[in-house]
């Protein structure tokens, strides 16, 4: 095997990732490091202009709370928080979010993102806290922006490169390792302070295409659990590593559908030409008092649509036709239905080419015209998405000053955002139980994660050490892959096929099949039970011990074996707090077919783990569910 | 194969350190064959389709196909980036044709200044205020429950 040079980074404050959190931390965090001396470091696997979640652009903001014009309050967005996922939120980290959200959005309009206005020079909502923007260098931008703060502090960027690992000083974040995917390098970071902002995770689960259109799922396939790893490596609780987020959309080139939904308020028929919206209205009553708050929450919106699929109702297709006729219409005249109409048809077509390309080549490629035909919508797969309308991410500190009487000791540690190790800090889909914060409160989280982690630098200003002999053990183990592949790689005519290794792709398929048959999948109609379960970790403990078994034969593929790892790692979690708990609560997201309801006295509360590093054993722990701001009583909720 | 190189059009990013793609990539999934002057997109089934191989190309020779295995054969969806507006032709597999032109960026390139020009006042490590808050919040404090 080919030599490797190893590359010793040592700096204040290290930043995992390159996407919306790290571009936020990074700009607040170079201010602060800037007026105390210390130095930001940022490294990303991909190049930060256009990297994770937001690379291709996207159509809309989808948090802003407005709280200048007072229309909202910060209680108003962490109730709307709280429903959604069915009672199970930190109030302190959604507030949080939510007070800084507002001045990451305002930073971004005057970093150059077009926000649209309307005619009195109001920001142009697509729903209550969604804005619409022309968003196809959102990215760019946002990086730009990063990259600038870095260069005007001394700070410093490395691009391609993949973190693995985590560097411990005992109970004490040291740094990471990782290396490049470019050259024969590996790179040992040293740091007093470590952000994890490394986004979620896709192909986890078997996606609906696995042909060619495997690449096409609705995350981005470069997200591959590498902060759910990560984090978990280093010892820390997680969180609400059951909330996977299912998202509705237009069937297989999953096309975004809030705008149709929101903006031009289209509604969802089956082939009945019947809405499950309004036909299974009673099922919410199931699901109180989350069943019956205003927007339903997602998973319930799914969940109808779903039984309308289970009982051979579909397909469900989107009416595009009749929302856009009817705004038309509403217009006036036929003059302005007609200009109103060739609007319309491009606001449609503007927010699939800012974010979801493929769905327009699908539209051309089938000749759908939206104003004249329907297109059908579907449940895609799981996956784990924090910052979305899942969950999962660590269990973080949240701030001091948004603690209740009753929250304070349990919430609360010291530095906001800080997980259960010392120095190590999460934003994005790296931090759980925040949902709802979105491309703008991902970048706010980051920003006051950022200047949080610099005040921890502060006061504790020494470098941790790292661990010679551990590090060369870990740099060993992450570079095996290529060493096994090299080994024995000519013993077979196919490199491909051989009896010694397994290549990152078909371990992929092999997680895949787990997770999608025994861990409630699209092919297990989003079900599971106890006993699957069981099955599943059975499988996943050969599949774990063949990791070790993974071949590479270059550097991209030593990426694809550790995402795949990184998956692998993602996956368990989520199979244990699945079955650790003991009830159905986001039918809409999976169902415990053995504990089909809800069960309020004993699961209105977070489902926490942790491995132990020490003893490579799973600890499954129950957090309370406590409240910052009183739990809304039934009443104030309904219809509200 | 999702995007693909067109060969005659590709020259390797000949007059660059390194190939526009294989930078931009957010999948790692472009190659240059060396021998060649050619790039490559290595592992289709993984690609999002995210155009930004397409939007960087210095000479338009990447574009993308519908995947093979859902997409009906015939449309092209083809971009023109410049430094502030996007032009998007839409092709349908029926030979209609569509165009769409969208504003990308307000300012100008890599002149994003991090303060936003807000006053930047903030001196104070423990407190919850951001560097360019209240001001960019407009706002004149931050919310506290305190
Ligand atoms: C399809 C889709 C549509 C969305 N639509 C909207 C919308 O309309 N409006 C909105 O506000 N939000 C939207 N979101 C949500 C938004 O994109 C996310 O909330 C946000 O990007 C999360 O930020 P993040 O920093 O946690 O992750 P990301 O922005 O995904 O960044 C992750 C970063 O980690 C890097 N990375 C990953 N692994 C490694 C590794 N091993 N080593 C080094 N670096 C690594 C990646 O390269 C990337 O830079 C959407 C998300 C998706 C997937
Ligand atoms: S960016 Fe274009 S010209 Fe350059 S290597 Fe890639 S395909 Fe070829
Ligand atoms: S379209 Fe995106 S994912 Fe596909 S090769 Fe180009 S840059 Fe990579």
């Amino acid at each position: 095997m080919a030599d490797f040079e190893t590359v010793n980074v040592t700096t204040d404050l290290l930043i995992l990732g390159g996407g919306m959190a790290a571009c936020g931390a990074a700009v607040e965090a170079s201010y602060w490091a800037k007026k105390n001396g210390l130095k930001v470091t940022v490294v990303d696997k991909a190049a930060m202009d256009r990297s994770g979640a937001v690379a291709m652009g996207l159509s809309a903001i989808n948090q802003y709370v407005d709280l200048c014009s007072g229309k909202n309050t910060i209680k108003d967005y962490v109730d709307y928080v709280r429903m959604d996922l069915m009672g199970i939120i930190r109030e302190d980290l959604v507030a949080n979010i939510a007070r800084h959200v507002d001045s990451t959005v305002h930073l971004f309009e005057k970093w150059g993102l077009p926000i649209w206005k309307d005619e009195n020079g109001e920001f142009v909502h697509e729903g209550r806290w969604q804005l619409m923007i022309n968003g196809e260098s959102y990215k760019v931008i946002v990086a730009e922006a990063a990259k600038n703060a870095l260069a005007e502090s001394g700070g410093e960027y490395f691009e391609r490169v993949f973190i693995t690992e985590p560097l411990m000083d005992g109970d004490r974040i040291a740094g990471a390792i990782g290396f490049s995917t470019r050259e024969n390098k590996t790179y040992v970071f040293n740091a007093k302070a470590t952000i994890v902002c490394m986004g979620g995770a896709v192909h986890v689960f078997k996606p609906r295409s696995t042909g060619e259109g495997l690449g096409r799922a609705w995350y981005p396939p470069w997200n591959s659990g590498s902060s759910a790893y990560f984090t978990l490596r280093a010892g820390a609780e997680m969180t609400s590593q059951e909330v996977r987020f299912i998202p509705v959309r237009f069937k297989d080139a999953y096309g975004p559908v809030g705008a149709w939904f929101l903006l031009f308020k289209a509604a969802a028929t089956n082939a009945d030409g019947g809405s499950y919206m309004v036909e299974r209205r009673s099922e919410l009553e199931n699901w109180k008092p989350y069943g019956l708050v205003k927007p339903i929450p997602a998973n319930l919106r799914n969940w109808l649509g779903m039984l309308d699929t289970m009982e051979g109702k579909g397909p469900i297709f989107m009416r595009t036709e009749e929302a856009i006729q009817k705004i038309a219409a509403d217009a006036g005249d036929e003059k302005a239905a007609k200009k109103k109409l060739k609007e319309l048809e491009a606001e449609a077509w503007e927010d699939f080419l800012d974010m979801t390309i493929s769905q327009a080549i699908l539209w051309a490629a089938s000749n759908v015209e939206p104003e004249k035909k329907c297109s059908e919508i579907a449940a895609a797969e799981p996956y784990f998405i924090g910052s979305h309308s899942g969950a999962s991410g660590a269990w973080v500190s949240g701030p001091e000053d948004l603690q209740s009487a009753d929250t304070k000791g349990d919430y609360f540690w010291g530095y906001a955002n800080m997980s259960t190790v010392k120095g190590m800090f999460c934003a994005g889909d790296a931090s759980g139980a925040s949902s709802h914060k979105f491309s703008s409160g991902s970048h706010a989280e980051g920003r006051y994660t950022g200047k949080a982690a610099i005040k921890f630098i502060v006061e504790n200003n020494d470098l941790p050490k790292i661990d010679a002999a551990k590090t060369a053990e870990l740099t060993k183990r992450m570079l095996h892959p290529l060493e096994h592949y090299a080994a024995h790689c000519k013993f077979t005519t196919d490199p491909k096929t051989n009896p010694e290794y397994i290549i990152p792709k078909m371990f992929m398929f092999r997680l895949q099949k787990i997770m999608d048959e025994y861990v409630a999948g699209v092919s297990a109609q989003f079900s599971t039970n106890k006993a699957h379960l069981e099955k599943a970790l059975e499988l996943l403990d050969f599949l774990k011990e063949d990791s070790e078994k993974l071949g590479a034969a270059d550097l991209h593929e030593l990426m694809r074996c550790w995402e795949n790892v990184q998956r692998m790692w993602q996956a368990e979690a989520h199979t244990r707090t699945i079955l650790f708990r003991e009830e159905t609560r986001w039918p809409g997201y999976y169902r415990r077919a053995d504990f089909p309801t809800m069960n309020e006295d004993d699961w209105h509360a977070f489902a926490n783990c942790r491995w132990n590093p020490g003893t490579n054993e799973w600890e499954m722990i129950k957090r309370p569910m406590l409240h910052v701001y009183p739990q809304p009583q039934e009443h104030e909720l309904i219809g509200g | 194969m999702p995007s693909y190189v067109i060969t005659e059009k590709c020259d390797g990013c000949k007059a660059l350190d390194k190939t526009a793609c294989q930078f931009i990539c957010p999948n790692d999934l472009m190659v240059l064959d060396k021998a060649k002057m050619k790039a490559t997109n290595q592992e289709p089934e993984m690609c999002w389709e995210c155009y930004s191989c397409v939007k960087i190309c210095p000479v338009q020779a990447i574009e993308v196909r519908g995947y093979a295995d859902f997409v009906p054969m015939g449309a092209a969806v083809t971009p023109m980036r410049s430094t502030d507006s996007i032009m998007w032709t839409v092709k349908f597999r029926n030979g209609m044709l569509k165009r769409f032109k969208f504003p990308i960026r307000t300012t100008e390139e890599g002149k994003a200044v991090p303060s936003g020009g807000y006053a930047t006042a903030n001196n104070d490590l423990n407190d919850q205020l951001l560097a360019q808050e209240p001001e960019a919040l407009r706002l004149n404090e931050l919310y506290t429950i305190k």
